[in-house]
C-alpha cells in the first residue's frame, strides 16, 4: 500500500481531499483498480476547518480532520490504494498517462486531478520578510502564539471568517480587514463573527505593507473608497485571501484558465481524453466539501464509462 | 530508518547547541495539521541524510522556552542548526524536494 505500489493501474487519482477520495470510493467499488496519489496527509483543505457544519448527515457537525479521516476509512474499505507522495508531472503516452511523483512513476488508463488549490498571498512589502514573524497563513497552526495579543485577519470569505472565530478564543482583538464592505462568507459565519464581542471590522480597506524589524509590528492601510492611508498596530497578520490552484505540474499539457485553473465540461471531462477534473481545481468551483465530493463521484463514473470501450472494443473500419 | 530525536527544554543545548553534525530541529505542536504531514516527510530525510544531518522535533507547548528563545511564532518551523547557531530556517509545508535543496545547501 505505500512504497511497494504496484504501477498500473486503472485509474490514478491526485489528491486526497474530498474530491479525490469520493472519486476513490466510486472507483473501487467500480472494481477499477485504483491508486490515489496524496502528498501530505488525507482531508485536503476541509482538514483545516474546526468545525465543518454544512456537510449533510452530520446534524451536529464534524471537524473537518474526522470528516476526512472517514472519508479515507470508506474508501480503504472498498480497497482504494493510497500513496503518499508528490506529483511532480503528468505524460501522455499512446494509450494511457504516466503521473510522476517523488515515489517514482504511475501509470494509468484514465487520471482524476484533484488536487486542490492553496491558499493565496497579499504579495506586498513585508509579507515575505515577515513570514513565521508574525505573518502567518494557518490560524488553527498559529493562534495560540498570539494569546491575549491584538492580531489582524486579511479577507472576507468564510475560511478568513473561520479563522476568525478560532483566533478570537486567543487573541485579546481580532480585527478583520476586508477590501469590500460586506463579506462573502455565509449569513450564519458572519452571524457568529458579529456576535463574538472581541471581533471587530475595517471595511473597503487594503493592507498595503507589513511593517516591523523582527517582529510584525503594524499594518499600513488603505480606505479603497477614500484613499486615506492608515496604520494599525498589531503582533500578527493572519492572510486569508484567494486560493491558488494547485496545477503546477500541469503546465504545458493540459489548458487551464488564466488563474491555472482547469476547464471540464459538465462530466467533469478535460480537453484530453481520459483525464478528468474534481473539486476545486476547477474553473469556477463553489469550493465547498459538500460540491468536491459531487464533483469526484461525477468524474469516477464518466472515467469508468470511458474506460468501457478500452477492454472491448474493436476497431471501426473505414467504408 | 532513523527517526527524527525528540527533543526538550531540557536536552535541547545538548542534542542540538553542542551536536557535532548540523541538526534539523522540526518546531512542532499536536495541534498543527501541516506539522503532521510534515512528519512522515521528515522522516524519510532523516534516513536519507543519516549521518550527515541529526533530525529532532521539539513541541513547542510542551517547551515554550527554546520556542520563545528562538522566536517561533508559526509552525511548522524548521530551523537548521549549524555549530550551535540557526543557519537556516524554513517556515510553512514545504515539499520533500524543497527541502532537500535546502539540506544540501548547509552541507556544501
Amino acid at each position: 500500500m505505500t512504497a511497494e505500489a504496484k504501477k498500473e493501474y486503472e485509474v490514478i487519482i491526485i489528491g486526497g481531499g474530498p474530491a479525490g477520495l469520493s472519486a476513490g470510493i466510486y472507483t473501487s467499488r467500480a472494481r477499477l483498480s485504483s491508486l490515489l496519489i496524496e502528498m501530505g496527509v488525507v482531508g485536503g483543505r476541509i482538514a483545516d476547518a474546526e468545525l465543518v457544519e454544512n456537510y449533510p448527515g452530520f446534524t451536529e457537525g464534524i471537524s473537518g480532520t474526522e470528516l476526512g479521516q472517514l472519508m479515507q476509512k470508506q474508501a480503504a474499505k472498498y480497497g482504494l490504494n493510497i500513496v503518499t507522495a508528490e506529483v511532480t508531472g503528468l505524460e501522455l503516452k499512446k494509450d494511457k498517462k504516466m503521473v510522476k511523483t517523488t515515489k517514482g512513476d504511475f501509470n494509468a488508463k484514465a487520471v482524476i486531478i484533484a488536487s486542490g488549490s492553496e491558499r493565496g498571498k497579499l504579495n506586498i512589502p513585508g509579507e515575505n520578510e515577515l513570514a513565521g514573524r508574525g505573518v502567518s497563513y494557518c490560524a488553527t497552526c498559529d493562534a495560540p502564539f498570539f494569546k491575549e495579543k491584538p492580531v489582524a485577519v486579511v479577507g472576507g470569505g468564510n475560511a478568513a471568517i473561520s479563522e476568525a472565530l478560532h483566533l478570537a478564543k486567543f487573541a485579546s482583538k481580532v480585527i478583520v480587514i476586508h477590501r469590500r464592505n460586506q463579506l462573502r462568507a455565509t449569513r450564519i459565519m458572519e452571524e457568529k463573527a458579529r456576535a463574538e464581542t472581541r471581533i471587530e471590522f475595517l471595511w473597503d480597506t487594503v493592507v498595503e505593507k507589513i511593517e516591523g524589524k523582527d517582529a510584525v509590528r503594524r499594518l499600513k492601510l488603505r480606505q479603497v473608497k477614500t484613499g486615506k492611508q492608515s496604520t494599525l498596530d498589531t503582533t500578527g497578520v493572519f492572510v486569508s485571501v484567494g486560493l491558488k490552484p494547485s496545477t503546477d505540474f500541469l503546465k504545458g499539457v493540459l489548458p487551464l484558465d488564466k488563474d491555472g485553473f482547469i476547464i471540464t465540461n459538465d462530466q467533469m471531462e478535460t480537453k484530453i481524453p481520459g483525464i478528468f477534473a474534481a473539486g476545486d481545481i476547477r474553473q469556477h468551483s463553489p469550493r465547498q466539501a459538500i460540491t468536491a465530493a459531487g464533483d469526484g463521484a461525477t468524474a469516477a463514473i464518466f472515467a469508468e464509462k470511458f474506460l468501457e470501450p478500452i477492454a472491448s472494443a474493436t476497431p471501426i473500419s473505414k467504408v | 530508518m532513523s527517526k527524527p530525536i525528540e527533543v526538550d527544554d531540557t536536552s535541547f543545548e545538548k542534542q542540538v547547541l553542542e551536536s557535532e553534525l548540523p541538526v534539523l530541529v522540526d518546531f512542532w505542536a499536536p495541534w498543527c495539521r501541516p506539522c503532521l504531514m510534515a512528519a512522515p516527510v521528515l522522516e524519510e530525510l532523516a534516513t536519507e541524510y543519516a549521518g550527515k544531518i541529526t533530525f529532532a522535533k521539539l513541541d513547542v507547548d510542551q517547551n515554550a522556552q527554546v520556542a520563545a528563545k528562538y522566536n517561533i511564532m508559526a509552525i511548522p518551523n524548521l530551523i537548521i542548526f549549524k555549530e550551535g547557531k540557526p543557519a537556516s530556517q524554513i517556515v510553512g509545508y514545504k515539499p520533500k524536494e524543497e527541502l532537500k535543496k535546502d539540506l544540501d545547501a548547509i552541507l556544501k
